[in-house]
């Protein structure tokens, strides 16, 4: 074995804009949608759905629908009552969380519209669809139940015949008795100022762009599942337990996955409806959702109703914070809903040193359906309640919104720092974000120019809006979601395969859907071992190929998957090390690994590649006695903290004060994210939070009329914002590296969605401060906006759908389309 | 989704297209560029037996100079109107409409016919043919007849067009010099239908207003002419003040509908502003 | 069912279909095209935009029985001779997709977009593609791959 002298400088590859591995088959059209998946013999499936909110089944006949042509089979949930159990649901967060059960079809009585009662199977998709129209459901309609605050009272409708109340759970903490902090109720009884608010966290949809699909094919006692899920493993474990299939008969595929932002985080009926079908007949099935029926029937997101109460001393310190959350479940329990809200009881308290600290969820069931974790997941709930009160105090208080922050938030040197909320944060730097997004948004400028527009009374008047958000992500150390119920870990596996010829496979249980995990993770391997970029290649999305792995979801894939890479990069480095060692005839002791190559110390010249290790290992021909000829290496990661990404968002909003209409002039935020791994994706990761969390507060909400019908079923009524509808953002960083994880990261996948839509919020709030407005409930649409200005208490949109396509809804509709 | 089957038939000259419009049946539709049409489907919000597209038929496409009025064949796409010379001369406001509607793709498929036949009230190019007087121009059984704007759109998503009879092309009378005009949009997203809109055409003479014209989009279930507002702006001094003065007329005996985009009294309110906006604009003021 | 003819990515098709059937299932289902995609039923999301005729149109909103005679071409037909054609390579230079399902209507609208205004300001390439929603980018690295190709002079 001789030395490689010539070896090129391996450049540093974490830090820098690679361009992405997954484009190019997405560029080209040359994907793997699970839709594009055809199996020979596969048979595909309709589902019919419930046009009623909330109703008793008294009879399904499906003899017409069975005799069409092309019919393989029909399926109600009478068929499947005995073997379907229930739609999992992994967070009990009480113990005595009231979970009702959740078919996957509806076997007596529907909760939802969109509920799933009964299922074809045809040889195309179009005999499946037309044959739908071959049922006949008759239903005894029960009242509908839409009001949380009015489902749990005594004597309301109940959701659920086998519950006693629409209340699922109460979660509390409070500060005082946890240990934490003072007594609440002492800082609200001693309170020089007191300022409450209830906030309304509309419901909205996650409408990943990708409709859900899945695909099962039944291989003996198992089957293979590809799915458009966001969480491969937990799917496999879940259909086991649900279905009763050994897990170790279970594959299940994520191959390329449109978006998912919470969407494909559940377990869904359709996909135990897919299995129970192909398996029934033994025969590959297909089912892809269309788009109206992803707006009804996929979980919905948000939803709370958020009563607030901040005191505070004259000065601006703040003194306490109680919070009372009611958190719509909407008709069943999915697999992390119940815990949704309550991850935001950490987060409330912010970045602000809040000596008291109550927080109260109760979890209530409607027959709307279902809500889950959709971007944020109860981060961007709290965050938003309390960057808006924070705004309403010092409107209160007459302190410039940014004094007051500062005044209360966590210096750069106080850090660590122990929370009211009993988290500990492990850095940050609130100063040094804050000032950066100042100079950069030209704060004082617009300040004036706000004066100016006020005095002239102009029309248009200017608003100046700030979010100084963090936000717990990495989720999660597995003991904490231990203390919470949770029911599974929050560790991610990686193994590391070094090939003969020195290139490199990494196999991570995170399963991607748009992130650019296979970019990034391949920068950190190439610089853990030294190796070229282009020759790692990462593996995931498949139970078979990377079969241990908790999956993508909650900004956790870099700070926890990304670490579970280190560890085993560096078991890989520690077992080359022996060998290149031996192969050097040095002691152990001796080497020091740099650059992709172990160099004996002192010894210039003297030094083996990572790749020619390889290759001996491969060989095996002269390895050290007892070592075993592989390089490959396993590490399961479990984070000891979260990871606190902060930053700062301002944004500055024009309202016409005429018509209601907002439009952002501009849009500064700088996060801190730790040490950056690929700018370019930490960029991408803004950009898309940013829209989302702009959308809520300016466009998007799921809206039930009087019947709980969604009037909001096509995206011609659920308005996702277009290029048009959106401004460019101005984004920058700093960076405080986290000392929670080696390589200093911290998530960014949810961190624009969390901070930005009080900004937006904030700033339209202070545009109208002089008619005396302090609220503009979400989405503030022109009308709301309007409404306000005018002195309208609330502003409840009208929840009639627009008459585009005869007012398509989820109501059914005979609607004449008229002559076109 | 996929849409009910139908039978379909595509003539490829106005004269067949009335016989297999005749043929077809009252469950029969027409399609022009199925921009609305093939949604409705798709949702299955409608089951026609036979679809009738209009889509080969070369004689519909186009616009044509005819002295004193412009020609438009009812089968011209949208984005067709956006580049057209003729169009561009003599009814800018058409253009300036037609390029709100949709999107692009969309308006390279949906046609100027196809958009005021489906008349939906949200829809742009009804209260812009109402303020400029079009005549539509309808081919049945019976022959060719004209029907004057005022007329034709009856009631929400109902024309005066009979059952057997085809829009063929739309008469866009030429306004002469001294004209403005504007088409003020509002909408909640780029690609959401108009919550209202108001289409305005303005003459002008030695600083007053000498005539105007001013449509509605979305305030009932018609695109309406604002005649209380036309009346008082007959004659006023070309400013801000009168304009708004008289667009303070702009609800007047209108019932815009509720819906998530707005309740009635909040376009009423948008009415009134944009109309203001609409005429001050087309104005020149 | 109705006979029907077209080019699609430059191979000629000559199939049954029934009336019903839209542009975007014949791609996908008799053609194995399932490059461009369906992500609404109404219109408004573009991810199906294909080229029919030198025109983008939203291939769920165009039976196949309407493209008899046309030429198509999908974000399939745009590589040529293994190179990315100038769109393809700007959205992969900019970061301008992340899931990559909107990806193909959303190279094809933008192409589009440069056929027909080839040095577009930054609002006319927003209202230039207000017909395609993504849910992943925010749009801002899209509208810098259109500036992207229009500053090259490029064919799009």
């Amino acid at each position: 074995m001789t030395a490689v002298e010539d070896r090129p400088t391996v450049t540093v590859e974490i830090g820098q804009p690679r361009k992405r591995k997954e484009d190019y088959h997405l560029i080209t059209g040359r994907t793997m949608w699970t839709d594009n998946i055809n199996l020979p013999g596969m048979v595909h499936l309709a589902i019919l759905r419930s046009p009623m909110a909330h109703a008793k089944i008294t009879s399904i006949n499906v003899d017409e629908a069975k005799s069409r042509p092309g019919v393989i089979a029909v399926f109600t949930g009478q068929d499947f009552a005995e073997t379907q159990g229930n739609v999992p649901c992994a967070w009990p967060v009480t113990p005595d969380m009231v979970n009702p059960g959740a078919p996957s079809l509806a076997v007596t009585q529907v909760n939802h519209v969109g509920e799933a009662v009964a299922v074809i199977a045809a040889r195309t998709k179009v005999e499946a669809q037309d044959a739908l129209e071959g049922i006949e459901v008759d239903y005894e309609q029960l009242p509908a139940v839409l009001n949380m605050e009015e489902a749990v009272k005594d004597g309301a409708t109940l959701v659920h015949p086998n519950t006693e109340s629409n209340r699922s759970y109460t979660w509390p903490f409070e500060s005082g008795a946890a240990g934490t902090g003072k007594s609440i109720d002492e800082a609200l009884g001693n309170a020089e100022v007191t300022v409450k608010r209830r906030f309304i966290q509309q419901r909205l949809i996650p409408a990943f762009m990708e409709p859900r699909a899945t695909v099962v094919q039944p291989i003996g006692e198992g089957v293979t599942v590809w799915s458009a899920t966001q969480i491969p493993h937990i799917l496999r474990t879940m259909l086991s337990l649900t279905l009763g299939i050994a897990e170790h008969k279970v594959r299940v595929v994520a191959p390329d996955v449109g978006g998912g932002f919470g969407g494909k985080i559940p377990v869904t009926p359709e996909e135990i409806i897919t299995t129970l079908v192909a398996r029934k007949l033994n025969k590959p099935a297909k089912y892809t959702e269309s788009r109206s029926e992803s707006l009804m029937s996929a979980h919905h997101g948000r939803d709370q109703i958020q009563d607030i109460t901040i005191t505070a001393k004259k000065d601006g310190t703040v003194t306490g914070l109680d919070v009372h959350l009611f958190a719509d479940m909407g008709a069943y329990l999915r697999l992390v809903g119940p815990g949704v809200p309550v991850l935001g009881a950490f987060m409330f308290p912010a970045i602000y040193k809040f000596p008291a600290y109550r927080f109260v969820c109760e979890g209530v069931f409607t027959t709307k359906t279902p809500t889950d974790a959709y971007r944020g997941a109860g981060r961007p709930e709290a965050t938003f309640a309390i960057e808006r009160i924070m705004y309403e105090l010092a409107n209160e208080l007459g302190m410039e919104p940014m004094e007051l922050r500062r005044k209360n938030w966590i210096k750069h040197e106080e850090f660590p720092f122990t929370m009211v909320a009993g988290l500990t944060y492990d850095t940050g730097n609130y100063e040094a974000a804050t000032d950066k997004a100042l100079e950069l948004m030209g704060w004082d400028e617009l300040r004036r120019e706000q004066a100016e527009r006020r005095e002239r009374k102009d029309p248009v008047q200017l608003g100046l809006g700030i979010s100084t958000f963090t936000e717990m992500c990495g989720l999660a150390p597995s003991r904490v979601l231990g203390s919470l119920a949770y029911g599974a870990g929050g560790w991610e596996a990686a193994s590391i395969r070094m090939l003969a010829t020195g290139k490199v496979e990494v196999v991570t249980g995170a399963s991607a859907h748009g992130q650019g995990h296979e970019t990034a993770f391949a920068q950190i391997v190439a610089d853990k071992l030294g190796v070229a970029w282009e020759d790692v290649e990462v593996i995931h999305g498949d139970t078979q190929s990377s079969p241990k792995g908790l999956d993508t979801y909650g900004s956790r894939s870099l700070a926890v998957g990304g670490i579970a890479i280190v560890k085993a990069a560096e078991k890989v480095v520690a077992k080359a090390k022996k060998i290149a060692a031996h192969l050097l005839e040095a002691d152990e002791d001796d080497l020091e690994f740099e650059g992709g190559s172990f160099k004996v110390k002192g010894s210039p010249g003297s030094s083996i590649a990572m790749g020619e290790v390889a290759f001996a290992a491969f060989m095996a021909h002269n390895l050290p006695d007892g070592v075993e000829p592989s390089l490959d290496s396993d590490a399961v990661y479990d984070p000891e903290n979260f990871s606190f990404p902060h930053g700062t968002h301002l944004c500055a909003m024009e309202v016409d004060t005429e018509t209601g209409f907002c439009k952002i002039r501009k849009y500064v935020c700088v996060d801190d994210v730790g040490t950056p791994v690929n700018p370019l994706i930490i960029e991408g990761q803004v950009h898309g939070g940013l829209a989302q969390g702009i959308a809520q507060a300016m466009f998007e909400e799921a809206v039930y009329d009087e019947a709980g019908n969604l009037t909001t079923g096509t995206f011609v009524d659920y308005t996702v914002p277009s290029a048009a509808d959106l401004p460019s953002f101005t984004t920058d960083r700093t960076e405080t590296a986290s000392t929670s994880n080696p390589l200093g990261v911290k998530g960014v996948g949810e961190a624009g969605t969390i901070a930005s839509t009080p900004a937006v919020v904030n700033s339209v709030v202070d545009a109208l401060r002089p008619w005396g407005v302090n609220d503009v409930q979400m989405p503030m649409t022109p009308e709301r906006v309007w409404r306000a200005i005018h002195g309208a208490e609330k502003s409840d949109r009208a929840d009639a759908g627009t008459n585009a396509y005869g007012g398509a809804s989820t109501s059914t509709s005979d609607g004449e389309g008229g002559s076109l | 989704m996929i849409p009910a089957s139908f039978d379909y038939v595509a003539p490829t000259s106005i004269s067949e297209a009335v016989s297999a419009l005749a043929g077809a049946g009252e469950d029969a539709k027409v399609m022009a560029g199925g921009q609305s049409l093939i949604p409705v489907l798709r949702l299955r919000l409608a089951y026609p037996t036979t679809v009738v597209d209009l889509g080969r038929i070369a004689e519909l496409k186009g616009v044509t100079d005819d002295g004193d009025a412009i020609v438009i064949g009812a089968m011209t796409s949208h984005d067709e109107i956006m580049h057209d010379a003729l169009v561009q001369q003599h009814a800018p406001l058409i253009v300036q409409a037609t390029s709100t509607v949709a999107d692009p793709a969309v308006r390279h498929r949906g046609t100027f016919g196809g958009a005021l036949a489906h008349a939906d009230p949200a829809g742009d190019l009804g209260a812009v043919a109402l303020t400029l007087g079009c005549e539509f121009v309808a081919s049945g059984p019976s022959g060719e007849r004209r029907i004057a704007a005022a007329d034709f759109f009856q009631d929400y998503l109902t024309t005066a067009l009979g059952e057997d009879e085809i829009l063929t092309s739309i008469r866009v009378p030429k306004l002469g010099d001294g004209w403005g005009s504007h088409y003020e949009k509002f909408n909640r997203v780029a690609q959401a239908w108009s919550i209202v809109a108001v289409a305005a055409l303005v003459k002008r003479a030695n600083g007053t207003i000498a005539e105007a014209r001013v449509g509605l989009t979305n305030m009932g279930s018609t695109p309406l002419r604002a005649q209380a507002v036309e009346s008082a702006l007959a004659g006023v001094d070309a400013s801000a003040d009168a304009v708004g003065a008289a667009a303070g007329h702009a609800a007047d005996g209108t019932t815009p509908p509720n819906d998530l985009s707005g309740k009635a009294d909040y376009r009423e309110h948008l009415a009134r502003v944009l109309t203001k906006r609409a005429v001050l604009a087309a104005s020149g003021i | 069912m109705t006979k029907i003819s077209l080019t699609v990515d430059g191979v000629s098709y000559s199939d049954d279909v029934e009336p019903r059937t839209l542009l975007v299932h014949y791609l996908r289902e008799q053609l194995g095209k399932v490059g461009t995609v369906v992500g609404c039923d109404t219109s408004n999301c573009g991810a199906c935009t294909v080229d029919l005729g030198g025109m983008s149109v939203k291939s769920c909103t165009v039976l196949a029985v309407q493209a008899d005679g046309g030429e198509v071409t999908t974000v399939e037909g745009l590589e040529q001779d293994g190179k990315l054609a100038p769109m393809q390579q700007a959205f992969h230079d900019n970061h301008a997709l992340q899931c990559g399902y909107c990806t193909p209507g959303m190279i094809m609208a933008c192409r589009d977009l440069l056929k027909n205004n080839s040095s577009p300001s930054e609002d006319e390439i927003r209202e230039g593609i207000e017909g395609n929603l993504c849910r992943c980018t925010g749009y801002q690295n899209i509208v810098r791959a259109v500036q992207a190709v229009a500053g090259s002079g490029a064919q799009a």
